[in-house]
This record gives C-alpha cells, sequence and structure tokens, in this order.
C-alpha cells in the first residue's frame, strides 16, 4: 500500500440548507493521478474549494501528509504544498506571463520589503533564483510560453495558452499536490491531446500527486489511476475508470433513470 | 526572439496542431518589429535605462531656481514636487494594491500635524528633522496600518465608504481638537501656526531669503522624492510588488497561490501612509502652519485626478500626472491664463469627439456665426448687454463674439449655469442631426457662462476645466497618459 498523500475524511459542507457535500471520504496516494467526475452541480469544484481552504468544512477533517488542513488560511495551505488552477482561468491578467509565475514564488521565498528597497545581495540573489525557477516552470511547456512572450501581458495569450500558464503559475508554489480544475475545457481535440500527455509528464517528470476534475471521458480514461464519480455532494462510486464508467449509480447520475426517461 | 518566424503552413513543426489562436498570439511579436526610419531611433530610446531618465528628468527639476528667480514660480515647484510624492504615495494603494482609499489625504494632513506636534510651540517641543522625520513616518505608517486592519475584508466601494469615513475622522478631529479633555492638541480650525521649518545640528532649513521664496526645501523637496521614487521601484520590482499587484488583478488567485492577501493589503496601506506623512512634514514645516481644512476633498480629489491621468499602476505615469496637474491649478487661478486653457480644452474635447472631420469643421463655423449673430442681435436690442469688458486673454476675440453685459441681471448666472447643464445632458439624449443642430448654441452657452460667470470665480472654474480635461482624457487614454493598456475580462 502506498503512502497516503491526501485523506478527506468524513468532509460535509451546506449552505444553508442545502447540502453540497455530504460526508465524502477520498484518499489520494503520493505519486497517483485521480480524477474526480460528476454531473454539474456535484460539488466537485466545492471539494477543491474545501481543500484549500476557500471553505470550511462543516464536519470531517482534510489532512495533508497526516497533517490536518482544516482552518487554515488558503494561502497557507498552499505553502504546505497545495496548488490549484482554477476552472474559470484566474490569471493575473494585466501583468507579464512570467511575473504571473514568479508571483507565485512569494510563500517560499523571504527577502523583506525593506531588504528589497536596499536591493541587498540576498535579495538580488532570490530573485535571479525566482526568476530561474519561473523560466524553469515555463519551459516545462516546450516553446509555448518561452521567450518573447515571457514579457508580454497574460492577457495577450491565446485561451489555450493561457490555461498552459495557470498550470505553470500553479506548479511555480512548489507544491506535492496539484488540483487541476477542468484543464481541457474549451480545448480543440488537438489541445486536449496535449492536455492528457502534459498531465502524465507533470507526474512523472515534475512529480506531482495530481487531482484532477474533468468532464472529458477521454481525458480522464487517458490519465486516471483511479477515478471518484460524485453526484449531489456524495460519493457514487470509486475505482478504476472502466469499473466507474459501467457503474449503474454513474450512468444514471449522467443520463437519469430509465423510469423517469420513459415517464 | 529565438522562434519568432510566423508559421506560413497550418502545422507547426512540433506538437499537435494549434489553432489559429498561434496567429493572433503572435500579433504583437510581429508588430514589435517596426520598420522605417525612426525604428533604429525608437530602438535606441527604449534602451536607455531607467535610471538614466531619472536622473535626466531629476537634472532638470534642479534647473528650476536657475529659469526662474520668482518666489512663486519656485513655490508652485515645490508644490508639484509635493504632489509627486502623494502621488506616488497614493499609487502603491491604488494603482498596484488595487485598494480605493479615498482617506488618502488624512495621512498626508497627520504627517503634517504630526511635524507640527513636534517642533512647534504647540508643546514646546522642537525636535530635530533626523527625529522627527522618522517618528511621523512610523506614525503614519501605524495610522495606515490601523485603517486597514477593519478593511481587510472589504473591498471596492464598501472600502472607499470605510476610508472616507476616516478622513472625515481625521477632519473633526483636527477641527474640534483644541479641546480634547479640557487640553489645546491641534488648535482648532485655527490650526497650529508656530511650526518651525525642518533643523538639525544647529542649522534650519531657510524658508525664505528676502521675502522671496529660498530654494533650499525645493531641493530637499527633490531628493526626498527621488529617494521614494527609487525605494518604490525597487519594491515594485521584488515579490512584494508582484504579489501586490497580483492582489489587485484576482485577490482570490493571489491568495490561492501562497500570498497572504490580508498582510499585503496592510502593507500597501501603511507604505501609502508612510509616504504621505512623510510629504505632510515637508509641507507642515515650510508653511509653518497647519489647517485642518488643506486635508479635505479638493486635495483628495486632486491627486486622484493627477493619478487617473498619469495611469494608475505607472510610477513614471503618476509623477506626470503631477507634473501636468500641479502647475495648471495655479495657471487655472489668472483669468487670462485659464481662459486660453478653457478654450484649448473646448477645442481639444471638439477635436477629440470629432477628429479631424467635415463635420468638425462645420460645427466650428457654426458655433462661430451663432455667437456673431446673437452678439450682434443683442447689441442691435440694447447696447448695454455687450459693452462689458472681457479682461485677460484672448480678449479681443472674446469681446467681439461673446455677449457680455456691462451689469450681469442676478439671476443670469444660476439660470445659465443651469442651462449649460440641461444642454449639455439634453445632448446626451439625442442623436444624429439634432444633436449636431443643438451642438452650436450649446457651446456658445458654455462659453458665455465661462467668460460671465465662471471666470470670476476661479475656484469652482478650476475644478470644472480638470473634469473637462478628464472627460476628454477617458475617450482618448483610458488607462492614462503613460498607463498601460488595461483589461478586465477578456
Amino acid at each position: 500500500m502506498a503512502e497516503k498523500l491526501l485523506e478527506i475524511k468524513g468532509v460535509s459542507l451546506n449552505f444553508g440548507g442545502l447540502s453540497v457535500v455530504a460526508d465524502l471520504d477520498i484518499d489520494v496516494d503520493r505519486g497517483e493521478i485521480v480524477s474526480v467526475i460528476g454531473p454539474n452541480g456535484a460539488g466537485k469544484t466545492t471539494l477543491f474549494n474545501l481543500i484549500t481552504g476557500i471553505y470550511r468544512p462543516a464536519a470531517g477533517d482534510i489532512l495533508l501528509g497526516g497533517k490536518s488542513l482544516v482552518g487554515l488560511q488558503p494561502h497557507q495551505i498552499s505553502q504546505r504544498g497545495v496548488s490549484r488552477t482554477f476552472q474559470m482561468l484566474r490569471l493575473f491578467l494585466n501583468m507579464s506571463v512570467i511575473e504571473n509565475v514568479m508571483a507565485a514564488a512569494y510563500g517560499n521565498t523571504r527577502a523583506g520589503v525593506f531588504r528589497s528597497m536596499l536591493r541587498t545581495p540576498g535579495m538580488r540573489r532570490e530573485e535571479r533564483e525566482i526568476r530561474a525557477h519561473a523560466s524553469e516552470r515555463l519551459a516545462f511547456f516546450g516553446e509555448r510560453l518561452m521567450g518573447y512572450r515571457w514579457d508580454q501581458p497574460a492577457y495577450s495569450l491565446s485561451y489555450a495558452n493561457r490555461r498552459r500558464l495557470e498550470i505553470a503559475r500553479a506548479t511555480a508554489t512548489r507544491p506535492t499536490l496539484l488540483l487541476l480544475d477542468e484543464p481541457a475545457a474549451g480545448m480543440n481535440p488537438a489541445e486536449t491531446h496535449e492536455i492528457t500527455e502534459l498531465i502524465g509528464r507533470l507526474r512523472d517528470d515534475g512529480g506531482y500527486t495530481i487531482l484532477v476534475i474533468e468532464h472529458d471521458m477521454h481525458v480522464v480514461e487517458g490519465i486516471s489511476d483511479r477515478v471518484v464519480a460524485l453526484d449531489h455532494g456524495v460519493k457514487i462510486a470509486e475505482g478504476s475508470f472502466d469499473q466507474v464508467a459501467t457503474d449503474p449509480r454513474v450512468v444514471e447520475a449522467y443520463l437519469g433513470t430509465k423510469a423517469a426517461a420513459t415517464k | 526572439m529565438t522562434d519568432s518566424t510566423p508559421h506560413s503552413s497550418g502545422t507547426p513543426a512540433t506538437g499537435p496542431a494549434v489553432g489559429q489562436d498561434e496567429w493572433v498570439a503572435r500579433h504583437a511579436e510581429r508588430r514589435l518589429i517596426r520598420r522605417g526610419p525612426l525604428a533604429p531611433m525608437e530602438e535606441r530610446i527604449r534602451a536607455v535605462p531607467w535610471w538614466a531618465w531619472l536622473t535626466l528628468f531629476v537634472g532638470v527639476m534642479c534647473l528650476l531656481p536657475a529659469v526662474s528667480s520668482s518666489g512663486y514660480v519656485r513655490r508652485v515647484g515645490f508644490d508639484t514636487v509635493l504632489y509627486m510624492m502623494l502621488a506616488l504615495g497614493l499609487n502603491v494603494v491604488v494603482g498596484w494594491g488595487g485598494l480605493l482609499d479615498l482617506g488618502f489625504v488624512a495621512f498626508y494632513g497627520l504627517g503634517a500635524y504630526s511635524y507640527a506636534l513636534l517642533d512647534s510651540n504647540q508643546f514646546h517641543l522642537h525636535l530635530p528633522a533626523y527625529l522627527a522625520i522618522p517618528i511621523v513616518v512610523v506614525i503614519g505608517a501605524i495610522a495606515g496600518f490601523l485603517l486597514g486592519l477593519p478593511s481587510r475584508r472589504l473591498h471596492g466601494d464598501y472600502l472607499a465608504i470605510v476610508t472616507l469615513f476616516f478622513l472625515q475622522l481625521f477632519q473633526t478631529i483636527a477641527t474640534n481638537g483644541d479641546s480634547i479633555f479640557g487640553h489645546n492638541v491641534t488648535g482648532g480650525a485655527f490650526g497650529i501656526f508656530t511650526v518651525k521649518p525642518l533643523h538639525a545640528f544647529g542649522h534650519s532649513l531657510t524658508v525664505q531669503h528676502g521675502g522671496v521664496f529660498a530654494v533650499s526645501y525645493y531641493y530637499v523637496a527633490l531628493a526626498f522624492f527621488t529617494a521614494i521614487y527609487v525605494a518604490l521601484r525597487f519594491v515594485n520590482l521584488s515579490r512584494t510588488g508582484r504579489a501586490w499587484r497580483s492582489l489587485r488583478e484576482d485577490p482570490l488567485a493571489a491568495e490561492a497561490m501562497g500570498m497572504p492577501v490580508n498582510t499585503l493589503k496592510l502593507m500597501a496601506f501603511s507604505f501609502g501612509a508612510a509616504i504621505a506623512a512623510l510629504t505632510g512634514t515637508l509641507f507642515a514645516s515650510l508653511s509653518a502652519s497647519v489647517l485642518p481644512l488643506t486635508f479635505y476633498f479638493v486635495l483628495l480629489i486632486t491627486i486622484y485626478t493627477m493619478v487617473i491621468l498619469g495611469g494608475s499602476g505607472s510610477q513614471r505615469g503618476v509623477v506626470l500626472g503631477a507634473l501636468v496637474i500641479g502647475p495648471l491649478l495655479e495657471l487655472l487661478r489668472d483669468p487670462n491664463k485659464s481662459r486660453v486653457i478653457f478654450y484649448v480644452a473646448l477645442v481639444t474635447g471638439l477635436l477629440v469627439a470629432f477628429r479631424l472631420s467635415r463635420r468638425l469643421g462645420l460645427i466650428v463655423v457654426a458655433t462661430l456665426a451663432f455667437g456673431f449673430v446673437c452678439r450682434a442681435i443683442a447689441g442691435a436690442i440694447d447696447h448695454s448687454w455687450v459693452s462689458g469688458s472681457a479682461p485677460g486673454g484672448l480678449q479681443h476675440v472674446v469681446s467681439h463674439w461673446v455677449i457680455i453685459p456691462k451689469h450681469l441681471a442676478g439671476w443670469v448666472p444660476p439660470v445659465t449655469y443651469i442651462g449649460v447643464i440641461a444642454a449639455a445632458l439634453l445632448l446626451t439624449l439625442v442623436h444624429g442631426r439634432l444633436r449636431l443642430v443643438l451642438l452650436p448654441p450649446t457651446l456658445y452657452l458654455a462659453a458665455f457662462v465661462w467668460d460671465n460667470v465662471m471666470l470670476t470665480q476661479p475656484d469652482p472654474a478650476r475644478y470644472i476645466v480638470l473634469g473637462l480635461i478628464l472627460i476628454a482624457l477617458m475617450i482618448v487614454r483610458p488607462n492614462g497618459l503613460l498607463g498601460e493598456r488595461r483589461v478586465e475580462i477578456v
């Protein structure tokens, strides 16, 4: 049995009377790629918001490497090694491409504001390290985000490149666990294929453990070690892609019951 | 620029095909390569490092006292440097942090008052500059921090209201501070008027030399400005600066990427406040007095105008904004110059709205003709209606065109003033030919109001011209003179 990196234990969340996530248990092993699937409104993004500390669970516990994340601020959770992308891209649009990535190094750099003002040798060294690290993160995507693009504002990037930049930014926080929220949304078939490959490389070369929300079943099939299906905030199936895809409850969640369809 | 050749065929050499968005994304790259005889020069200008520009700028500013020996001009120069410092401070909070701080001038006032208490006869404290200035800066930073505390969870309009309330609080305390538990602290509405100039090691900085503004203060202010500019530039290009701008762009994403948003907000507030307080020490020590109403809405609006005009977020921009607005407000005090500025602003506005088109010519001719006809008719009815004098610049042109009565009836100013506003509002509602027909009479009415009403009241007139400039700017360069192009959602 591999070492557990992320443990979600009996987590629940309500918005008023609405139960968004109910008594959810998910484990993710180190080095694993786990996909979360489910119809719209199943609570997938809410799950990410719970892990990253944007919401606080009403019950249950979330452990990273055995230590609880509940009650920490999102930036503290990021510094513990959890990073994410957003379904609706949230880049720093008016900052340059490289600055987007460099900004994410904030949590694991130290130079204070007075040292920055005086540009002390230590601060300058750290700044060079940040830049080198950022360029390394961008180089992960081949030529796409390199060269002249570094100094262009992020809004000038194409949609697909923005998705890539967001992944680059997420990895610049030096995470162990990477949460990708629909990385293939809005991509054309060629780009979707590339994203599938990329997620594999992120695990194999980058060494990240990955939890990914995805609607494109080809992507899910291509990357997942394990699939978790959610519906109405409840885990309805878990296992290999084939197991989950043929699970009657999953089919029902996506397509409805036969009885309901023929009514 | 290693991979700069655009792909001629549909498929790039490596990796899967990326759609035509690649072509769009490379558009800017292709445009970077300039052609023509000016291209090498532009390259060379771009290659000049920032510190060379700054040295040049400060060097030119240093020459001001050599250009003019007038104490008034030098004082305007000094005030402009103070404006530049305030604009730099506000730029930290608004331009980088993205926090709409409407209490900013309270920190300027706080700095001025703190210095006044530390070096005046109020408490008979006379601290030397090397003690007083650091203390005031720390007080400013702490006050900024304290204002930031309740503001951590607020943004946008909520934050604006809370900070505005803080400005009002400062005003109230300063105005009523002559009896705080029976002690006279702030001197009340009359302020403190025994503030000493900056002094250290037995020497004090000369304020006046033979009744004329001495330049030593100007140079001290310029030195402070340069130090602040350089320090802020370094901060902006550090992890703190990047984090501030991330916070402005998207606080949630910044927080998720490991940046402590609340701490960063407090830092931005503290920084802006400390700079404002530092500027306040220079102001108080020069003016020898502090009055509550100096630090109020008018000043707040002026500094915001500078930041917006120059380009919020751009250091060079806000300095330019201060450099334009500061002296402009002084020029507008003088009716001779303000009339020229008014008509130039009017023509510029028309140019912006209509470009160099046939319609523009038509409107100008129609407005001029309308004016001459109106004046001729008015003169024919009663000569005293047009026999008033119009002193100041352009008077020969204006007095033959605008109706300037010898005696203005009491009802005329309010009615025509409201009339201009109503006509301007009407113009926004109508379209097409009707608008073109209504425009000349409206312009003429505006000129009438300006020459008969506003010119005798320079203070509101100044701010109306300021408003006109901002409106024109909003249309031509929505991001300010030197602002970067900004997008909200793409």
